[in-house]
Order: C-alpha cells, then sequence, then structure tokens
C-alpha cells in the first residue's frame, strides 16, 4: 500500500464511485499530483474487476450480438460530413400587393445560403484537416503500442548477443524520465531467485537522498524481467539504479539484501 | 461464434487495432470474448435482463465509436470492461447521468481475462475470498459494489460506524487482490 494513508478509505470510495462533495474534490485535487495514490487507484480498479468474476451467470442473447452487429454496421468509422445543398426558397405566386415581399425574402434567403455554404466548406476543410492529424497521431500511437506490446509481451523472443564464447552476465537497463517520473527497466540473464527471495530495484536520488523502492519483480526462465512505470514520488532526479536480492516480501525502505547489477555510474 | 475465425485467436490490442480502422468482424470477436463478463455484472446489478442488455450495447459501442479509449496502458480489456460494466449499471441503477468517462478509466489487475482459463482460476480465487470473509464485511462490500450504495447509506442501513463502513469496503477490496498474488 504505496497510497497516502489519509486517502487510502476514501481511494476505494473514490473507485466505486461512492464519494461525493468536498471529499470527492479535495481527492480528485490530490490524485492529480500524486503518482502513488494514481497507482493505488488504477489497483483498486483491477480489484473492482475481480469481484466482477463473482457473478458469473446466463450469457448474453442472441439478439444483444445481432443488435450490436447491426448498429455498428450503421455506423462506418470516421464518417465524411457530406452537407446537404441548402434547399433554394421556394417561390412565391401571385401578384399581390405585399408580392415584392417575397422577392426580399427569397433574396435573403439566398444571401444566408451563400455564407452558410461559405461557412459549410471552411468547415469541410478544418475537419478533413483535424481528419487527417487525427489518422496521423492515431498512426503513430498504433505503432508506440505496437513496440511497447513487444517489449512486454512474455511470448516475445529476447536474446542477449554477447561476445563469441563469452558466457551471457547479468544486465538491466533503466530508462527514466524525471518529469513525468515514468521508468522502464529491463533485465536479462539474471540468476534464478533462490526460495522466498525476490528481486528489488532501487532508485538512487542525485541529491543523496535514501534510495527510492521502484519494484519488485521476478525474472522468467530466461532470466529476463520487465519493471514499467512503478510508483514514484514527483520529480525525483536519479542518479542511479541498482538491483538487489531481497526477502520476498521485499525491503521497501532501504536496500538490505546484496546488490545483483548496479548502473555504471554508482 | 466461428471457431475457425483467425481473429478468436487475436490479441486484444491487435483487435481494438483493427476496430480502429473499421473492421466489424473484429468487433464481434471482441464481444464474442467478453460480452459474458459485461452483461453477468450489468445483469447482477441491474437485476434486469432488458436493462442489462442495454448496457451491453451502449458499452459496446462506445467501444466501436472510440476504440482509442482502450490502450495497453489501461490495462487488460476484459478487467477495463468489468469496471466499465459494473460503473454503467450503477449508473442505470441509480437513474443518473454516467459519472466517468471510459477514457478516464484504468485498471491494474494480474489475471488476463482474455483467458478463460485463467478467468476461472481467478474467479475460484476471488469467490473463496469472498466466502472467507466476515458477513459484516461481505455485506458491505457488495452493497457497495453491487447496490452503488454510498458508506454513509450503508452505515444508515445496518447502523455501523462511518469509519468502519469505509474500512471494511476498503480491506474487502485489498483482500481479493491479496487473495489473486498468493
Amino acid at each position: 500500500m504505496n497510497a497516502h494513508e489519509q486517502f487510502a478509505d476514501g481511494l476505494a470510495l473514490y473507485a466505486l464511485g461512492s464519494l461525493h462533495g468536498d471529499e470527492r474534490s479535495t481527492l480528485e485535487t490530490h490524485l492529480e499530483g500524486c503518482a502513488s495514490c494514481r497507482r493505488e487507484l488504477e489497483l483498486l480498479r483491477g480489484d473492482m474487476s475481480l469481484m466482477a468474476l463473482t457473478t458469473a451467470g446466463p450469457k448474453p442473447p442472441v439478439r444483444s450480438r445481432q443488435r450490436l452487429m447491426a448498429a455498428i454496421a450503421k455506423e462506418p468509422h470516421m464518417p465524411m460530413v457530406v452537407e446537404k445543398p441548402v434547399a433554394a426558397a421556394p417561390r412565391r405566386s401571385g401578384w399581390g400587393l405585399f408580392a415584392w415581399t417575397g422577392w426580399a425574402a427569397a433574396a435573403a434567403m439566398l444571401l444566408l445560403a451563400m455564407s452558410l455554404m461559405r461557412n459549410n466548406s471552411a468547415l469541410v476543410r478544418d475537419l478533413t484537416s483535424v481528419t487527417a492529424q487525427y489518422r496521423d497521431q492515431g498512426s503513430k500511437l498504433q505503432q508506440a503500442n505496437e513496440i511497447v506490446a513487444t517489449l512486454l509481451d512474455p511470448e516475445a523472443k529476447k536474446i542477449e548477443l554477447v561476445a563469441a564464447g563469452s558466457k551471457p552476465q547479468p544486465r538491466g537497463k533503466a530508462i527514466y524520465e524525471r518529469r513525468n517520473h515514468n521508468l522502464i527497466f529491463f533485465a536479462s540473464s539474471l540468476p534464478p531467485l533462490p526460495p522466498e527471495k525476490i528481486y528489488e530495484l532501487w532508485l538512487f536520488p542525485a541529491n543523496g537522498g535514501a534510495p527510492i523502492a521502484a519494484g519488485l519483480f521476478k525474472p522468467d526462465a530466461r532470466g529476463s524481467a520487465t519493471v514499467v512505470n512503478p510508483p514514484l514520488p514527483e520529480g525525483v532526479e536519479a542518479k542511479n539504479f541498482a538491483v538487489t536480492l531481497e526477502p520476498e516480501s521485499g525491503s521497501h525502505e532501504t536496500p538490505r539484501g546484496t546488490v545483483t547489477i548496479v548502473g555504471a555510474g554508482e | 461464434m466461428p471457431s475457425t475465425d483467425p481473429k478468436t485467436e487475436a490479441s486484444d490490442l491487435a483487435l481494438v487495432t483493427e476496430i480502429r480502422s473499421g473492421d466489424q468482424g473484429a468487433m464481434a470477436a471482441l464481444y464474442d470474448r467478453y460480452s459474458s463478463i459485461v452483461y453477468a455484472v450489468a445483469l447482477r446489478v441491474l437485476q434486469d435482463t432488458g436493462a442489462a442488455e442495454d448496457v451491453l450495447q451502449d458499452i459496446f459501442m462506445q467501444l466501436w465509436r472510440n476504440p482509442g479509449a482502450f490502450d495497453s496502458s489501461r490495462g487488460n480489456m476484459g478487467a477495463w470492461l468489468a469496471v466499465i460494466a459494473r460503473n454503467r449499471a450503477i449508473d442505470a441503477l441509480r437513474k443518473r447521468r454516467p459519472e466517468n468517462n471510459i477514457d478516464d478509466v484504468i485498471v491494474s489487475v494480474e489475471p488476463d481475462m482474455a483467458s478463460d482459463a485463467e478467468r476461472s482460476r481467478a474467479m475460484e480465487k476471488v469467490r473463496g475470498a469472498l466466502d472467507g470473509m466476515a458477513v459484516s464485511q461481505r455485506s458491505a462490500l457488495e452493497m457497495a459494489y453491487f447496490e452503488g450504495l454510498t458508506h454513509v447509506e450503508i452505515a444508515a442501513k445496518t447502523g455501523e460506524p462511518l469509519g468502519t463502513i469505509k474500512t471494511r469496503i476498503r480491506t474487502g477490496l485489498l483482500s481479493l487482490r491479496k487473495v489473486l498474488a498468493a
């Protein structure tokens, strides 16, 4: 439990949608600046999804699938907006005393129609531009997702290349971005864990402060492991990272076990 | 449900990518994979098959209209849909406008609900954890989760102190996490 204790109960209620009024707005303000509580909220929502597992019941009726498929068939993606031309104003017939008012109204309608068509053309141009940007960003996002999915896929083959004839050594790579406290860590060729032990990643602050626990992990059979965005305090400049071998529950406060790998700068 | 369709073997992320390009078959595959979770939780909350079908339709239509709402950083698809289904069903039960945008929901949980085997294994553990809870705790958790009652309403209903109810709900949820991690 890494979240701030005073918000612990409130976070659970917030996840369930049961927090209202001042309590809710205070917590939402806090969440904006607290990665640790945001992470705990994600975990609580995970716990909520587990509750859903207790509800196994009848499958949805076949008609639900048919209804959905019929509905999506009517809504193809990225529909282009095609405006219907503005209908011409109906001509008035007759030569009554006030017939000229009909012509005036028609002229006004014509001016209005021309104005609307100009606006419409500008909107279509804007929409086309936004659509192109959306597609471009969607394509970049998709590419990024595919890269991340490959990196994190436990089924992906991860082969470390070393000098011919030499034995792979334990190694790790930490990629850390302070501003958003994002951290991605990859390790390879780690020795198998002894019983009741676990590896723990540590961040060493540049200001010389105490090391910060950055996640517990177990490597796979090939000694590979990944840690992605563990809860970290905001704004910490990192000097180095290290991995230690700790008791199964982790040490959390300070590294106690033996150092398995450490950044070249330490 | 077509069993020979390669889409049935595709990953959630691959299906979402295809949905982005308008592939209706991918949408059908995703529906076949997760509609039972969404429908079951909605039915348990709403106790009405028609209303549960509406929630089911609403959620998958939103996913079709905005497949970008889900990416792998939001957790696994089954867990994400389960949470959204529960929230939407509670909104429907309490006749209120949806409080959470689906874009805002990020879920972190261990079992990958795409796999039937893993889902069954997790289901067994979670049910065991619920059965092992004190009746008062299980009841508080179920009232909050399935009836959408606030801690204030639960305290009023049970006569228990507000703080006790809050803690029971949180520790109840945490105990599910623990049993899965064990």
